[in-house]
């Protein structure tokens, strides 16, 4: 298991294929990479910074990835999330999981993201052409994670 | 007991700092008893714990509610719903 938080470009190629490398119980990899929109709530996004709560947000992910652990299958998961001064286009978040099927993998992969949107520490501040915005929370992504109780 | 408290994103802001450390009676507490000293102080905080925002708080990184109790060292972190992925 792989959990980074980082300010620097990762490589999306390189990562899953280093997830449960030499592993012949793996029959799939599920993976989500999320990417800044250059457009939010119908304005522009010129780029955004995200910040973090350092001490917790390790501890948050891993929580998450335990708790997809004890549900499904697991053989292997990624998780990289950037932080700091990002553009549109730019990668921001990877999840990816490995797993006997992909039953397990699918599953696994979007609780992960939605557990990730809703529980672990980070915000989003965007630079748009009227001045710098704090980036609101949605009620669509607590009723995605609710979905997994 | 003392507690040490962070702020984070818009809260940080809101506040005018990110780090404090604050006093509270007893030798236990709960984050509820926290909340109050807050709003009791005036200026921001009255002001905003006096809205219906959804902060979100964390004992010793870890999500916690209200009722959640405080011990004397315990770091806690109040900061608006996250906004990440």
């Amino acid at each position: 298991m792989k959990i980074i938080v980082q300010e620097q470009e990762f490589d999306v190629g390189d990562e899953i294929s280093g997830l449960a490398a030499g592993d012949p119980g793996v029959g799939g990899i599920a993976s989500f990479v999320g990417l800044v929109r250059a457009e939010n709530e119908g304005g522009t996004v010129a780029g955004m910074t995200l910040e973090h709560y350092p001490a917790m947000t390790r501890k948050a992910l891993e929580d998450i990835v335990a708790q997809a652990a004890a549900r499904w299958v697991l053989r292997d998961a990624v998780v990289i999330h950037r932080v700091g001064a990002l553009k549109p286009g730019e990668r921001i978040v990877l999840v990816a999981v490995a797993s006997v099927h992909r039953g397990d993998a699918f599953a696994a992969c979007e609780f992960i993201m939605d557990y990730l949107k809703t529980r672990a520490p980070f915000w989003k501040k965007e630079q748009t052409p009227a001045g710098e915005r704090w980036v609101e929370a949605r009620a669509s992504d607590e009723e995605a994670a609710r979905r997994w109780r | 007991m003392k507690v040490k408290l962070l702020y984070f994103a818009a809260l940080r802001e809101r506040f005018g700092t990110a780090e404090e450390t604050l006093e509270l009676p007893g030798e236990q507490s709960r984050v509820a008893a926290l909340i109050d000293v807050l709003r009791g102080r005036g200026g921001p905080w009255t002001e905003f714990f006096a809205t219906d925002y959804p902060y979100r708080v964390a004992v010793n990184q870890q999500l916690a509610g209200l009722v959640s109790p405080l011990s004397d060292g315990d770091e806690v972190a109040i900061f608006p719903p996250v906004t990440g992925g």
